[in-house]
């Protein structure tokens, strides 16, 4: 028998095995959702030279989110978690505010720089801390990372004697605030480091010794890959995603808090990791899927205001819809449900002649 | 034997996954009061059979019929109530409870919704004493090696029946791969069990790659190819090598090859040489020279320091006494890249815990090792990459041959490639082989025996760790034979070592 001729089914079913397949229905769904509530929701006006619109609206409120949970996909893929993330937005957020608004000239751009290097430098340092005490330690990331977490909300307190700093810097206010080309500045700065992460993982072979050390720490270490230097790497890789998106939050209210600022961005982190399809137990991962992810909790959370679920309940609303997501995605609960379907279809995929050596399927 | 009726039979058998026909019409049929082999290649669709027979899959084709009635069997626990007890490879049972609690467990005996602990233990004591074993049922699991836990969960599974029905009991017992971790003393422990099952009138359907074993316990065979049934036939009736023709449906040209090869007898000069190496609580400092391309076995039982002494030579675990010079150069062995940079490949016997990363693709996992040697920052190029694993799938033969399966799905030979290949392609001076053919089919096994021959000949020292002396013993220059974590012994190969010749050192732990 010759390669079977691409059916409609077949073309269908890799559709549907496509890892990004069922993030991207949930999130299209969602997006649906709020069209009988808000009739204009897909629509996108110009005004003053600004693009406005419910689709602008997410991405950019959904930016720094998106930042941290790439970060933390990386983190993840290695087998471990890093639950510092919402800390580390505090305190850069905390030094570069305290620093600017210690400035003669808040507006001199040399100052701002050097404020966010300060910051971006304190977030890595975090960074370094954490993959010391993970790589080097032997700690189990969930305590190692916690350290920070707690701690590093002090740390922010202290930054800013407790106070919220409030600055007035324009340049900086660009960051997560401003507009450029007409779009949100901050849209630019997800897209270039999106675009790094990707280029950075799968141009070069990190990506691939990275899924390996997740995917089998021991048989990684007799192959010969220094994985404590890659773990190392990628807790400052993550803290610097978390640095950037500390910028951002403080940028876009012109203020530094250290209690507030990124408070539980981190379990919208990894819950955006596990919507995209990197499992918690480490091993692949896809930069794709988790940004499809973010968008996904971003939505779930404009969805809530704009059908309008009483502020009471809507913690309990978005839980919901999580669950129904993380069964959607789960291949078991799949089966069972929507088994009998899947199992009527399954004469239509193309057998392989039985005479031939086994094939074997391989679904990804 | 003169059964008048089996007591399970199968009759064609169809089971499909997608795209594959895992078992086309198999018929298959089970006596009371037998052992009986089913044997076939990875991949002939035993593990498929026994699988449908216990319930984890479901048929889609043909009928069972136990005791004379049709019967659906949709669940593992169906299976059991049935009295169709299984055993598998790995043991399922919980380590922190005593051997009493995993004899019962699930179906503890109990007055108004409390545990009768007293009866508890003593019907254990008497199911275990009964099946003539000595085990105390109040000691945890955990203290118990292996073997005997294996022991346990044979007296679970078979005491299963008793509780629940009219002394109707296990009627079947399948033990798949059961001896496959066990040594000799507790291969035989086992086999007296089975034997005593077997004369209280059980039918036990036994799986196991060592043929020896098979043509030592059991009464009949069932041999499959493909999914197909290739022949029903009396243990007596059919020798090995008509056994092995029948499972691999060719003759056995490979495998008269290699008993014909000669060793290559011109090996060249020291490549590794270890002084006074050791370990505390893993193996004795020892002395140990491999030259380039011989081939060096390591002979001994489980457990006597075979994997802890090429652990050591590799790195993998740190040595706290003695030097290792390779080339002429010393080699700090703190960790297994040092040994890598020296030229060293490791293929751990734990194929699945130690050597591959199932989720990753076949050709991901073959690059591993060149890559991680390379650094992340220096990938190799991809059509470079492509030409590498194309080269060393075909070389190796892995099936299915496509870089993008998932290694986590090919069966046990294949795996075994793939890490192969992942070593070959470092080009190593020295590779250490730890149980290459432990699990795997005749055919790969036969493959691989051939590539370390050749290996050597292109002048690569291999140094070679098998349970199996023949293997050990046909394809080495020197064989070191390790007894109770200590080198007691290294022979020159020769036409006076013999198999026995290497058992009596290893028995008398001394060198004449």
């Amino acid at each position: 028998m010759s390669t079977p001729a691409v059916t409609t089914p077949s073309r269908w079913r890799a559709l549907t095995h496509h890892h990004l397949f069922w993030p991207v229905a949930v999130l299209i769904a969602l997006l649906l959702v709020n069209v009988p509530f808000t009739p204009d929701f897909f629509a996108i006006r110009m005004t003053d030279g600004h693009l406005y619109g419910s689709l602008v609206s997410i991405v950019l409120f959904g930016s720094p989110l998106i930042l941290v949970a790439v970060g933390m996909t990386l983190v993840i893929a290695t087998g471990g978690i890093d639950l510092s993330v919402g800390a580390v937005v505090a305190i850069t957020g905390a030094l570069t505010c305290s620093y600017i608004s210690d400035q003669a000239d808040q507006n001199a751009l040399a100052g701002v720089f050097l404020a966010m290097g300060i910051g971006l430098v304190a977030a890595v340092l975090c960074g370094l801390w954490n993959g010391f005490l993970v790589a080097r330690m032997g700690i189990q990331p969930i305590i190692a990372t916690l350290i920070i977490m707690v701690a590093g909300r002090g740390v922010a307190q202290l930054i800013t004697d407790g106070q919220i700093i409030t600055i007035n810097s324009e340049p900086y206010k660009l960051i997560g605030g401003g507009y450029w080309l007409t779009l949100p500045f901050s849209i630019f700065v997800v897209a270039a480091v999106v675009a790094v992460t990707i280029a950075l993982t799968r141009r070069t072979a990190l990506g691939l010794l990275v899924e390996s050390v997740g995917g089998n720490a021991e048989a990684s270490r007799l192959v010969g890959i220094r994985s404590m230097r890659i773990k190392i790497m990628v807790y400052m890789f993550c803290a610097l995603c978390a640095g950037i998106a500390g910028l951002m939050i403080s940028s876009n209210t012109s203020a530094a808090d250290g209690n507030n600022a990124g408070l539980w961005i981190e379990l919208d982190a990894i819950l955006a990791v596990v919507i995209g399809g990197t499992s918690l137990l480490g091993g692949r991962f896809s930069i794709g899927g988790t940004v499809i992810g973010a968008l996904v909790i971003q939505t779930l959370t404009t969805t809530i205001y704009t059908i309008g679920v009483p502020t009471q309940t809507n913690l309990v609303f978005k839980a919901a819809v999580v669950i129904v997501v993380c069964l959607l995605q789960s291949p078991k609960f799949r089966a069972k449900v929507f088994g009998a379907r899947g199992r009527a279809a399954a004469p239509v995929t193309p057998a392989a002649p039985a005479d031939a050596a086994p094939k074997m399927e391989v679904s990804r | 034997m003169a059964e008048p009726r089996p007591v399970l039979e199968m009759t064609g058998i169809v089971k499909e996954f997608p795209g594959v026909r895992a078992l086309s019409g198999v018929d298959f049929r089970l006596f009371p009061g037998e052992i009986h082999a089913l044997m076939g290649e990875n991949g002939a669709g035993k593990s498929t059979l026994i699988k449908v027979l216990t319930g984890v899959h479901t048929l889609d084709g043909g009928t069972i019929t136990l005791d004379g009635k049709t019967v659906r069997i949709g669940s593992p626990l169906e299976a059991q109530h049935a009295g169709i007890s299984t055993v598998y490879q790995e043991v399922n049972l919980c380590p922190n409870l005593s051997v009493a609690e995993n004899i019962f467990i699930g179906r503890e005996p109990t007055r108004g919704g409390r545990i009768q602990w007293k009866q508890l233990r003593k019907e254990a004591a008497e199911m275990v004493d009964r099946l003539g074993l000595d085990i105390d049922v109040t000691a945890p699991l955990s203290s118990y090696p292996l073997a005997v836990q294996q022991l346990v969960a044979i007296v679970r599974s078979v005491g299963h029946g008793d509780s629940d029905g009219q002394g109707s009991g296990t009627k079947v017992l399948v033990l798949d791969e059961p001896t496959s971790s066990l040594d000799r003393d507790e291969v035989l422990e086992l086999f007296r069990l089975m034997r005593r099952l077997r004369d209280e009138g059980v039918a036990i359907l036994f799986v196991s790659h060592f043929l020896d074993q098979i043509y030592e316990i059991c009464d009949r065979m069932t041999v499959l190819r493909n999914g197909t049934l290739v022949g029903e036939h009396m243990v007596a009736d059919l020798d090995q090598v008509g056994l092995i023709e029948l499972m691999i449906g060719k003759a056995l040209d490979q495998l008269e090859e290699l008993h014909e090869h000669q060793l290559r007898s011109d090996v060249g000069e020291t490549l590794v040489k270890a002084e006074g190496l050791g370990r505390t609580g893993g193996i004795a400092p020892f002395d140990l020279e491999i030259k380039k391309g011989e081939v060096l076995g390591l002979a001994g039982l489980l457990g006597s320091g075979r994997t802890e002494l090429a652990r050591l030579l590799f790195g993998a675990d740190q040595p706290d006494s003695g030097k290792v010079t390779i080339a002429g150069k010393q080699v700090s062995m703190s960790a297994p890249n040092d040994a890598i940079g020296a030229g060293v490949a490791f293929c751990s016997e734990n194929r699945k815990t130690e050597g591959l990363v199932p989720d990753l693709t076949v050709r991901e996992n073959i690059i591993l090792a060149l890559q991680a040697s390379r650094g992340w920052t220096r990938p190799i190029p991809a059509s470079q990459r492509d030409e590498l694993v194309a080269k060393y799938i075909k070389a190796l033969d892995i099936r299915p041959a496509n870089p993008e399966a998932r290694v986590g799905q090919l069966s046990g030979g294949n795996q075994q490639k793939v890490l192969l290949a992942r070593w070959l392609i470092t080009q190593p001076k020295l590779l250490i082989l730890d149980e290459p053919t432990r699990g795997i089919d005749i055919g790969a096994k036969a493959e691989i025996q051939k590539l370390v021959v050749s290996l050597s000949e292109d002048g690569m020292s291999v140094l070679y760790i098998a349970a199996e002396l023949e293997e050990v013993l046909r394809l080495s220059h020197t064989i070191g034979v390790l007894r109770d974590r200590k080198l007691v012994a290294q022979l020159t190969n020769g036409p006076e070592i013999t198999t026995s010749k290497i058992l009596e050192t290893i028995a008398s732990g001394e060198h004449q």
